[in-house]
């Protein structure tokens, strides 16, 4: 099927093409070091508040547009408690020693930092290997207690997208304001 | 083209691009910006390459698949993207030592580099538990209002607040 297999190498350079801006965009804002993360969980630089608020408040107004025009599908993740609460936990431990997440510290890598490209680097490979060999153990346990599936905050109050959508904007436009 | 070389951008403006990129990674690819199941596949055919074909036969490499994907190619491009925008700021340094790191710790290399170690552990054993990092979830879900990406979003920053007061 040579069709299938050219739609897939366009999509691959896709992926890169959108890669190639993210990260110029990451480093222009800032956020592909280590200071400017950690200046923000010590709260003293809000930078990284404001870019990921903006692109949220953005893109969220987008998508749901195109949406709405039948563009584009969205694809909420499914989730759980006991999958995002204690996941998110480990990994803000992880954030604040690190001082990279999986995307900026590929940004950090093109920057030139050297923490990033060899010990952060290992340590996520390592940490990544060893959820992949608990897994079995953790899926049917802890990461299936309080399951709630791919369920988006319009479905959860049972209102369509705009109920939503607008006061969340309002709450990230005047969050932002107060950033300033 | 001058805005090109200079070393920082507004915030706003950047995350304004990120949504608008966001716009077009759904239109064009129908996908979200994220970049955490990239690491967890590397990790697995690193895996794979020292330890043999068994290794993708794990329930976990089964569910994400050992392959090079639209993601993969897209965190390739974010370590592109950043070097290219360093390199016409002058922005780009070869650094082991951040200087915040170094005003607490001092500046010598092994210290960052177990610190780097092991909270590069943590991310990635925690961004596979919660299923998503900081893209996929803290920007791609939230914007999409998905209730598993708002939770992760918000215990992201709980968990790295509290850590980074107590080590600071």
């Amino acid at each position: 099927m040579p069709k299938t297999t050219n739609k897939n190498k366009n999509q691959l350079i896709w992926g890169l093409v959108f890669g190639i801006i993210f990260g110029f965009l990451l480093q222009k804002g800032g956020v592909t070091k280590y200071d400017v993360i950690v200046g923000q969980l010590l709260l003293t630089d809000h930078t990284v508040l404001i870019i990921m608020l903006s692109a949220v408040l953005t893109g969220m107004i987008g998508l749901h547009s195109f949406k709405a025009f039948g563009l584009i599908k969205l694809a909420p993740k499914s989730g759980s408690i006991g999958q995002n609460v204690i996941g998110g936990l480990i990994f803000g431990v992880g954030f604040a020693l690190l001082g990279y997440c999986p995307g900026t510290i590929a940004g950090a890598i093109g920057n030139g930092y050297l923490d990033a490209i060899t010990a952060g680097l290992a340590g996520i490979l390592i940490g990544a290997g060893l959820f992949a060999a608990l897994y079995p153990r953790l899926r049917p346990k802890i990461l299936k207690v309080g399951y709630f599936g791919d369920l988006t905050l319009p479905r959860l109050f049972k209102v369509s997208d705009w109920v939503v959508v607008i006061p969340v904007a309002l709450l990230i436009f005047l969050l932002l304001l107060f950033l300033r | 083209m001058d805005f090109l070389a200079e070393a920082r951008w507004s915030p706003y403006l950047v995350g304004i691009g990120i949504g608008i990129l966001s716009w077009l990674t759904f239109l064009i690819s129908q996908k979200p910006l994220a970049c955490s199941t990239t690491f967890a596949k590397s990790s697995g055919m690193i895996e794979k390459a020292l330890r043999g074909k068994k290794v993708a036969d794990k329930p976990y490499y089964k569910e994400i698949k050992l392959d090079i994907d639209w993601q993969f190619m897209l965190v390739i491009g974010i370590i592109l993207g950043s070097l290219i925008s360093a390199l016409l700021s002058g922005d780009f340094k070869l650094q082991w030592v951040p200087s915040l790191w170094a005003g607490t710790f001092g500046s010598a290399i092994l210290p960052r580099f177990i610190g780097a170690l092991v909270g590069g552990i943590f991310l990635g054993f925690g961004a596979r538990w919660a299923d998503g990092c900081t893209s996929g979830h803290g920007i791609s879900g939230t914007m999409q209002l998905a209730v598993s990406s708002w939770i992760s979003a918000i215990f992201f920053f709980i968990g790295g607040i509290i850590t980074a007061q107590i080590i600071f």
